[in-house]
């Protein structure tokens, strides 16, 4: 045979051999296919390859090439073949499209998610975590935060008292006075932690819930360092895109004081992008100058901001989840989609 | 505060703001709006109908049969109102109109007569609840005029919200400072309708006042500074105009009569409350403003409630009681009414906390109260008073009493308050300029009393003299005008803080990751529970059911466990951490600790086609509180049998863990059906309560053992051991007895049946020895098993087996 016809008709035993190789429902019929193509004595590919040494140096390469070649695939054909009816008669690793031996999945609370990724970009700006008691006084949740219990201010959080002037902390800013009273400046603190509030529960409130309070106290920290940070935790927490707007408001522990709003850019599913509303995040502003005096820190020297913010309302938020009570029934069916 | 779009504009001349624009400036000065209402805009289909003629329906006793007109032309129209009268005009929807809440208004046959229309009531267009008839309309105006403009009803209310420290901003001109300074015009008061303002004459006394046969004494100058009465005689009470319903409406108000209307508008206009009392009824032509006496124990105000009130309260008395709150509200027995002839119009300043701590005695609040707490302007108290009295005479006729009292207890001092330039620079990081400053301040009615090269001097304007008192509540206005979005936003270099991390979130991070990755969902639960639960009691809880703070965690997570059986969610493994409150000594606030809980019941795995499933059982259990005891505690806590029991636990289901100083920590079991409200399908329930140390150690440094270069033995031991002699003990033992080649002891079997003494079973052990520093030889081996067979068959009664 010329060296094309050879090649053809290499392929031709190939072809042929591979659909002999698909229709063998058995090891001996696949034992069968083997020898006919690559038995040492009969098979046909072998013979081929045998034959080379009579051919014209020349052409042997390619021949010899394509004879290897073809071995190969049917050699490999036959082994996963067998594999398969071995697998088909219930041998080997046996049917592998069992489902898996999973153990269960556990997860945290999707809260303390919320807080975690708040913490993780603050961590990544230089801040430490901080705590401090749910149960406080008067003096640490109200008038060391510069607000005096007679002013209409200490009504907007109503508050639950235990005993005397001892109350379930309003706010987790008590938080900021204990740490500027035990720690020197510079401070850059994170404190999570519970509040209380005398509300019933509806789609938006419970009478407990999850804060987190910053707070930054160093010389020369001005109004522009507070505007950058929260604005880069803001592109950080919701993308780059974000817009970030500061709008003065009141609180009786900072001046000047905001209420920081963000603007998101939603990619929907189709790839199109949408611009949410201005949502509400945080309040903030510069630490007023009586509650670093009440802590014992000189307010001409020193300046800093604080803000706090509800990681319960941010899971809300970025889960889509319509009532804020679903998080405090720990349906485990709620739970299980926000899994480790 | 709910403000009148049209009423802002006219207090701000050239201002071109329209609702959208004017809400968004708001904003951005510290007033955000929440909502804004257009009580005309579904009604843009009514008209003004004029009723020709109101008889009777010749099939229906209630209906009347009217003829309308409407504007197009007379119309037949059945009506079920009872004060529908001939000659009188009403809003009238004709057919084809569309009413609020998509109501469309078709020709129809109502008991046998045509009706084309309907003639509206208040509750129909949804602008009050009177559904009792049919809205009357006093005016003058055409058939078939549209009704929304003809009664101002396409003014839009915005309701803004207004922050603790700006009672200046309850007030409509508050509001149009806030507008003008932005550049676009200033605020003019308007003249009013009919009204001819001039200035009226005063008679000051810092006690008593006496004038148009009327005295008023302030007794008690601390909470009352500056009262002035103006006595008006000879008023006609009625409804009034129009143009005054409309205002008052547009700013979310419901008018009354004349005199009170004008007391609410200038109100809602200045922000100063003003009070109209009946001369007539009053007894003695005499007002003394003090406490209240011993006696007199309580008082019925305006809204027909029977008050209590204190000796500590502020009062406006006639000469021989109290006639109303002073500052909160009026009483029903002096009250305005439509035979009132004489007025005495009262204009005061009240001091804020007084009126605070008595509104919130009362337990009631109202448009009065709510400015004297926030502060009203001690300087505008004649222009409030002029501009009232001037308004009540324009509508209600009747003449002003001159000279009109005026007891001023106190002179108001306007403050001056510094601010240095170097200042502002370092609390906002950029520089202002002097003239940027007055710029910035002017407009809002700051006045530069002095300045010298670093500081200016601002004189207080009376309405934001409790809230502008320091520097930097100026540097406030100064950032507040300028516009946060101006300054800079750029991230410059921090310092480091000096505050450690608390090491007790990075022990809940590792609790929570161990447990989350052993199939634990973590929980939050409110720290209100149920009494038993707790012995710190909230002393004004608003659920009565839950009073107390929890002292443990696990009840909270049991109800958790029966929540989500209920929910046939049969395999729940919950854990949580949280506070426990435990009460301390009187007075002082409660101990505060840091927990975790762990509920879990259900199997333990997943189904699986490869196993059977089995229920979680104690071994699971002591897994979980050997991970989580070994996380908070390391070595210094240490694992028992719970022995002693107890609820919520069944006796001997769980384990004990004790600290190195002998205190018990943490308890564990299978919790006692009667603590726990399940199905009764629900299978075991495991608990387990752990407290946290208070100051938790960092993880300890850990120092490697080079590894072993020689191989290691392996002895397997079997032993008959009596039921009662603890398998743990044995182990422990036996590792004790090992000698120093042991590196691991283990139990790998459990047998009893055939071959295995009745009351005995077979325990395999294996051991595994090893020299570091050579290859063991099979006599060194067989030694250290020799000595633990001997050690064990001599401390118990067990038996070598094989």
């Amino acid at each position: 045979m010329t060296q094309p016809d050879l090649i053809d008709a290499l392929r031709a035993l190939e072809r042929e051999a591979l659909d002999r190789i698909a229709g063998a429902n058995d090891s001996d019929g696949l034992e069968q296919v083997r020898v006919a193509y690559l038995g040492r004595k009969e098979g046909r590919v072998s013979e081929i390859l045998r034959g080379l040494g009579s051919m014209p140096p020349e052409k042997r390469p390619q021949v010899g090439q394509e004879a290897n070649r073809v071995k190969d695939v049917l050699a490999e054909a036959l082994e996963r073949r067998e594999a398969e009816v071995v697998v088909a008669e219930g041998g080997g690793l046996g049917d592998l499209s069992l489902p898996a031996r999973e153990p269960w999945r556990g997860g945290l609370h999707p809260i303390t998610q919320a807080v975690d990724e708040i913490w993780r970009i603050f961590r990544g700006l230089g801040f430490t975590r901080a705590r401090g008691p749910e149960a406080d006084s008067e003096w640490y949740n109200f008038e060391a935060l510069n607000t005096p219990l007679d002013h209409p201010a200490a009504d907007e959080q109503d508050t639950l008292y235990l005993v005397d002037s001892v109350l379930l902390r309003s706010h987790t800013s008590p938080v900021q006075m204990r740490t500027m009273e035990r720690y020197e400046p510079p401070i850059r603190i994170l404190a999570p932690g519970w509040v209380y509030r005398r509300d019933t529960y509806d789609a938006t409130h419970t009478p407990a819930f999850m804060q987190i309070e910053g707070l930054v106290i160093d010389e020369g920290v001005s109004f522009v360092d507070f505007k950058a940070t929260l604005a880069e935790f803001a592109r950080r927490y919701w993308g780059p895109d974000t817009q970030v707007r500061f709008r003065p408001s009141f609180f009786p522990f900072t001046e000047p004081s905001a209420e920081v709003d963000v603007k998101r850019v939603i990619t929907r599913p189709d790839g199109s992008q949408e611009e949410t509303d201005w949502l509400e995040i945080m309040g903030a502003g510069m630490v007023d100058p009586a509650v670093i005096e009440n802590a014992g820190h000189d307010p001409e020297r020193y300046t800093g901001w604080a803000f706090g913010m509800g990681p319960g309302r941010i899971a809300m938020l970025k889960h889509g989840v319509k009532d804020l009570r679903t998080f405090f029934e720990n349906d485990v069916r709620f739970l299980s989609q926000f899994a480790s | 505060m709910k403000a009148s779009y049209r009423w802002l504009l006219d207090l701000v001349p050239g201002l071109s703001m329209d609702p959208e624009a004017l809400t968004e400036h708001l904003a951005l000065r510290g007033a955000p709006v929440e909502d804004i209402v257009s009580p005309g805009a579904s009604l843009g289909d009514v008209v003004i109908g004029k009723v020709l003629e109101a008889g009777p329906h010749p099939n229906a006793d209630r209906l009347s049969l009217c003829t309308v007109d409407g504007g197009a032309g007379s119309v037949q129209v059945v009506c079920g109102a009872p004060n529908v009268k001939t000659g009188a005009w009403y809003p009238f929807a004709p057919v084809g109109a569309v009413l609020p809440g998509d109501f469309k208004i078709k020709k129809a046959k109502i008991r046998g007569e045509v009706s084309e229309g309907m003639l509206c009531s208040a509750k129909e267009l949804r602008l009050g609840a009177d559904h009792a008839g049919i809205m009357e309309l006093s005016g003058d105006f055409e058939p078939g005029e549209a009704f929304v403009p003809a009664l101002g009803l396409d003014d839009v209310t915005l309701d803004v919200e207004i922050t603790a420290n700006r009672g200046d901003l309850l007030s409509h001109v508050g509001l149009a400072r806030e507008l003008a300074s932005a550049g676009e015009g200033r605020v003019e008061l308007p003249d009013l309708p009919c009204v001819e303002a001039r200035t009226l004459a005063y008679l000051e006394d810092p006690k008593v006042a006496e004038s148009g046969g009327v005295s008023v004494a302030v007794d008690d100058p601390d909470l009352c500074s500056r009262y002035l009465g103006a006595v008006i005689r000879g008023v006609n009470v009625g409804p009034s105009p129009e143009w005054l319903q409309r205002r008052l409406r547009g700013a979310g108000a419901r008018p009354i009569n004349n005199v009170v209307d004008a007391t609410n508008y200038v109100m809602l206009e200045l922000g100063q409350p003003l009070h109209a009392f009946d001369l007539g009824k009053l007894r003695g032509d005499r007002i003394v403003v003090r406490r209240a006496g011993k006696d007199e124990k309580s008082f019925v105000t305006l809204d027909d409630e029977k008050r209590t009130i204190t000796s500590d309260m502020l009062m406006i008395c006639d000469a021989e009681r109290p006639v109303a709150i002073a500052g909160v509200m009026g009483g029903l027995h002096s009250e305005v009414d439509e035979a009132t002839t004489d007025v005495l119009l009262e204009c005061a300043w009240f001091d804020p906390k007084s009126v605070r701590a008595t509104r919130r005695a009362l337990i009631m609040s109202t448009d009065a109260s709510y400015r004297y707490e926030r502060g009203v302007d001690p300087e505008g108290l004649e222009l409030a008073l002029e501009r009232c009295a001037h308004l009540i005479t324009a509508i209600a006729g009747g003449k002003i009493a001159e000279p009109v009292l005026d007891c001023a207890a106190r002179e108001h001092e306007p403050a001056v308050v510094p601010l240095r330039l170097a200042r502002i620079e370092h609390v906002l990081g950029v520089p202002f300029t002097a003239a940027q400053v007055r710029e910035l301040l002017e407009p809002l009615g700051f006045v530069l009393a002095d300045e010298d090269e670093e500081t200016l001097r601002w004189r207080i304007p009376g309405f934001r003299a409790l809230d502008v008192t320091r520097e930097v509540d100026l540097i406030e206005e100064v950032a507040r005008t300028h516009g946060y979005d101006a300054f800079p936003a750029d991230l410059g270099p921090y310092r480091p803080g000096t505050v450690p991390d608390h090491p007790m979130f990075e022990l809940e991070e590792r609790l929570r990751d161990a447990l989350a990755s052993r199939g634990l969902f973590e929980t939050q639960t409110p720290a209100f529970v149920p009494a038993g639960e707790g012995d710190v009691e909230v002393s004004n809880p608003l659920a009565t059911t839950e009073p107390f703070m929890r002292s443990a965690l696990l009840p909270s997570l049991l109800r958790r466990v029966s929540y989500n059986l209920a929910r046939g969610n049969r395999d729940v493994r919950l854990f949580e951490l949280g506070t426990s409150f435990r009460k301390a000594g009187p007075g002082e606030p409660p101990i505060e600790e840091a927990h975790l809980a762990m509920a879990l019941t259900g199997r333990r795995r997943p189904v699986h086609w490869s196993y059977e499933a089995e229920s979680l059982d104690a071994f699971d259990l002591k897994a979980l509180v050997q991970e989580a005891a070994r996380h908070a505690y390391g070595a210094a806590a240490s694992l028992d049998v719970d022995d002693e029991g107890g609820a919520p636990y069944d006796p001997l289901s769980g384990f004990v863990v004790r600290h190195a100083d002998g205190r018990v920590i943490g308890r564990s079991g299978r919790v006692r059906e009667d603590a726990v409200d399940v199905p009764a399908w629900a299978g075991d329930i495991w608990g387990f309560e752990l407290t946290l140390p208070a100051e938790p150690e960092p993880k300890p440094a850990r120092t490697h053992v080079p590894l072993a270069q020689f191989p290691a033995v392996e002895r397997d031991l079997a032993l008959l051991v009596p039921h009662g002699v603890p398998a743990g003990e044995v182990l422990e033992a036996a590792g004790a007895a090992a000698g120093s080649y042991l590196e691991e002891a283990s139990i790998f079997d459990l047998y009893e049946g055939a071959g295995v003494p009745e009351g005995k079973r077979s325990i395999a052990f294996r051991f595994r020895f090893r020299d570091p520093g050579r290859t063991l030889t099979d006599e060194q081996v067989d030694k250290a098993v020799e000595t633990i067979l001997k050690t064990l068959t001599g401390a118990f009664d067990v038996q070598f087996r094989g």
